[in-house]
């Protein structure tokens, strides 16, 4: 059974249709990536997946491990394994990292009928996360993402993605803003996560941080569909030749 | 006196609220007289309606209607309760002042030990030779009736220089249903002294009781002084209270309110800023729910130059409750260099609660920085979702995003303990809301 299948996806925001009937299939340990000219609708397909409301669902439908997603609350498909790291994380003043990380870990883990995490190995586990992404203990003691750099932003992302432990990861322009360090130390974040029971999808206009992910798939969005899958070298084709030939496929 | 008997025929009820328990209420024959005197301002007035201008948006008529009768003096079973509900709500390592139903229980407080620290002595013992614990300015109806009815408080002298080693905590108790207590304290604080005062007010088991308190406090130059009043009364009980403070030179003084409980509370401050180089923080949070009604209204008085004054205010309306913010800022003329700000937030968690802010500035000194600010709005939706996509149920994650709103106005508590004490309640409220 696939981990992830989207079939004939449309949807719609505010009485416009963004997602045309949009198709894909990701398996447990696949690394897929989306890559698609701004607009085409990355963004409001991985908002789909995680449950944001305000999109409206017309046809087609998502499973997940062949369960309905569309039927689940976004916290319900977090604690099945759902996991988008955000184009844009939000900032959250007064709540601080840490604090968020304990609560979302231990609600997940409740969902699931596990116990909490104790505060010591949970706190042991999030410092040996940080300090392999390169992020300083006194960030966590800020409210989330306030004051971050855009490029701690995805860092925290990526921090939250290797603590909750989820089976599809969603990383949404994850290397955007980010400078080419922080890209490598976040890339290597993702590899390490990179299991056979764990798929990627990753949403990025940039050959160069597929260099560091190695995808899979590579699968061309236009206009609210799939236009064109194939190997890895179909990113390396689009770097040379731009979207120009699907934008009126 | 039975309830049924104050519900009858204005004017001939109210009289009974005060005859049958004039003997036993503490006094020299001029201390009953001075009551008599105030209980009859307060006949004249009635209780506070929506044309008396301070009182617009807390009409009691129309919210309480009636005063209840004095309660009981609490018995042995009543202690019992209370010595428990002290246990619950006593903030470790504070020295413990408890008043039940009104009257105070030695045998539930730490004298000895908070004697060897600063003066004590009840308001009873105080009221039996002299009425001057009786006078306050501003007066209104509530105070009149509080100055008419009071039966016991605190009596506190903290000298010059104290540095009291422990925080002080106040404790009210109710444990009569449908009764009334009024309480009126006294708190002096020396020249130099730091100290942390605690009020609490609590139900033992009690439903539909009342409460009108009055405290008088005085805080002398350069002291250092928190003063945190925590209102976590019965969802049905009625709490008003009415604090007169009078502020030296070169004070810190901090101030935080919360209120958890109630079906309708008013806290009511009136400060005054009499010597110069002082810093007045004055920050409170309400949380509200069901149809609650909670009202905050403050007054601090700038008489005299180079004084900051600070308000933060975080009000959470849950369901159709109904929050009142008003706070007013008098400068006058002589109080150049005058720095006072007010901010007031209130977070609406649902389309029917209410917030109603009056924020007012009575300027008569020129060279002043002085200010207001207020907003109303929803949880921000956007929030919401990150948190739910993190694992977090609606509730929850509204939790958390209540928490962080209140928790600027938490934070200016500087005392862990006491924070945490306080973070407590709130968290228990929220859960109320589950
Ligand atoms: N809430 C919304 N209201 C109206 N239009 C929306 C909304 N969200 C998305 N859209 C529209 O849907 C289309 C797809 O947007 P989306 O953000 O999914 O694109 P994207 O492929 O992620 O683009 P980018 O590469 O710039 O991130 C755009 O035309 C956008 O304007
Ligand atoms: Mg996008």
């Amino acid at each position: 059974m696939a981990l992830l299948e989207v079939k004939d996806l449309k949807v719609r925001v505010e009485e416009r249709e963004i997602l045309h009937g949009l198709t894909l299939t990701v398996n447990e340990g696949e690394i897929h990536a989306i890559m698609g000219p701004n607009g085409s609708g990355k963004s409001t397909l991985s908002h789909v997946i995680a449950g944001k409301p305000g999109y409206e669902v017309t046809d087609g439908q998502i499973l997940f491990m062949g369960e309905d997603l569309l039927e689940m609350a976004p916290e319900e498909r977090a604690a099945k394994g759902v996991f988008l790291a955000f184009q844009y994380p939000v900032e959250i003043p007064g709540v601080t990292t840490m604090n968020f990380l304990r609560t979302a870990l231990n609600a997940q883990r409740k969902a699931r009928g596990e116990t909490e995490l104790m505060v010591p190995d949970f706190l042991k586990k999030v410092r040996e996360v940080s300090k392999s992404l390169n992020i300083p203990q006194d960030m966590l003691k800020r409210g989330v993402n306030v004051g971050f750099s855009g490029g701690e932003k995805k860092r925290n992302e990526v921090l939250q993605m290797a603590l909750f432990e989820p089976s599809l990861c969603i990383l949404d322009e994850m290397d955007s803003g980010l400078d080419i360090d922080a890209l490598r130390i976040a890339a290597d974040g993702v590899n390490a996560l990179h299991s056979p029971k764990r798929a990627m999808v990753v949403i990025t206009h940039y050959q160069r941080l597929l260099n560091y992910i190695v995808p899979d798939f590579v699968h061309v969005m236009s206009k609210g569909r799939v236009v064109k899958s194939g190997a890895k070298d179909l990113a390396l084709e689009l770097e040379e030749s731009g979207y120009a030939q699907y934008e009126d496929a | 006196m039975n309830v049924a008997v104050a519900k009858t025929g204005n004017g001939r009820a109210v009289s009974d609220l005060f005859t049958s328990a004039e003997g036993r209420l503490p006094g020299s024959p001029s201390v009953i007289a001075a009551r008599r005197e105030a209980f009859e301002t307060y006949e004249r007035l009635g209780l506070p309606h929506r044309r008396i201008e301070e009182w617009k948006y807390t009409d009691l008529r129309a919210l309480v209607g009636e005063v209840l009768p004095l309660a009981a003096n609490p018995d042995a079973a009543a202690l019992k309760r209370a010595a428990d509900a002290v246990k619950a709500h006593a903030i470790a390592g504070a020295r413990k002042l408890v008043l039940v139903d009104g009257v105070f229980a030695a045998d539930l407080s730490d004298v000895k030990a908070l004697a060897a620290e600063a003066g004590f002595r009840t308001s009873r013992e105080t009221l039996e030779k002299d009425a001057g614990l009786l006078t306050t300015a501003p007066t209104d109806a509530v105070i009149s009736l509080n100055a008419a009815m009071a039966t016991d408080g605190v009596v506190l002298d903290i000298a010059d220089g104290a540095q009291l080693s422990a925080p002080i905590q106040i404790i009210h108790i109710a444990t009569a249903a449908s009764a009334s207590a009024f309480t009126r304290s006294q708190v002096a604080v020396g020249k130099g002294a730091r100290a942390t005062i605690i009020e609490s007010f609590v139900a033992a088991g009690a439903k539909a009781y009342q409460v009108n308190d009055a405290v008088i406090v005085s805080i002398g130059d350069n002291a250092d002084v928190a003063h945190i009043r925590l209102m976590d009364d019965a969802p049905d009980a009625v709490n008003i209270t009415s604090q007169f403070v009078t502020v030296g030179a070169n004070v810190k003084f901090n101030v935080f309110n919360m209120t958890t409980g109630a079906a309708v509370s008013r806290l009511q401050g009136f400060f005054t800023l009499a010597g110069e180089g002082s810093e007045l923080s004055v920050n409170g949070v309400n949380l509200l729910q069901k149809t609650e009604h909670g009202d905050t209204t403050l007054v601090v008085d700038h008489a005299v130059p180079n004084c900051v004054s600070r308000e933060v205010f975080r009000a959470v309306i849950d369901d159709r409750a109904h929050s009142v913010f008003q706070g007013r800022i008098i400068v006058r003329p002589d109080a150049q260099k005058t720095d006072g700000k007010m901010m007031i937030r209130a977070l609406l968690l649902s389309d029917e609660a209410e917030a109603d802010n009056k924020p007012e500035l009575e300027i008569f000194a020129d060279d002043v920085s002085c200010g207001h600010g207020a907003t109303a709005g929803a949880l921000d939706d956007s929030l919401l979702f990150y948190l739910k996509a993190r694992g977090l149920p609606e509730k929850q994650a509204q939790a958390l995003l209540i928490q962080a709103f209140v928790g600027e106005a938490i934070e200016q508590i500087a005392d862990d303990d006491l924070r945490e004490h306080v973070i407590g309640i709130a968290e228990r409220w929220l859960e109320r809301r589950q």
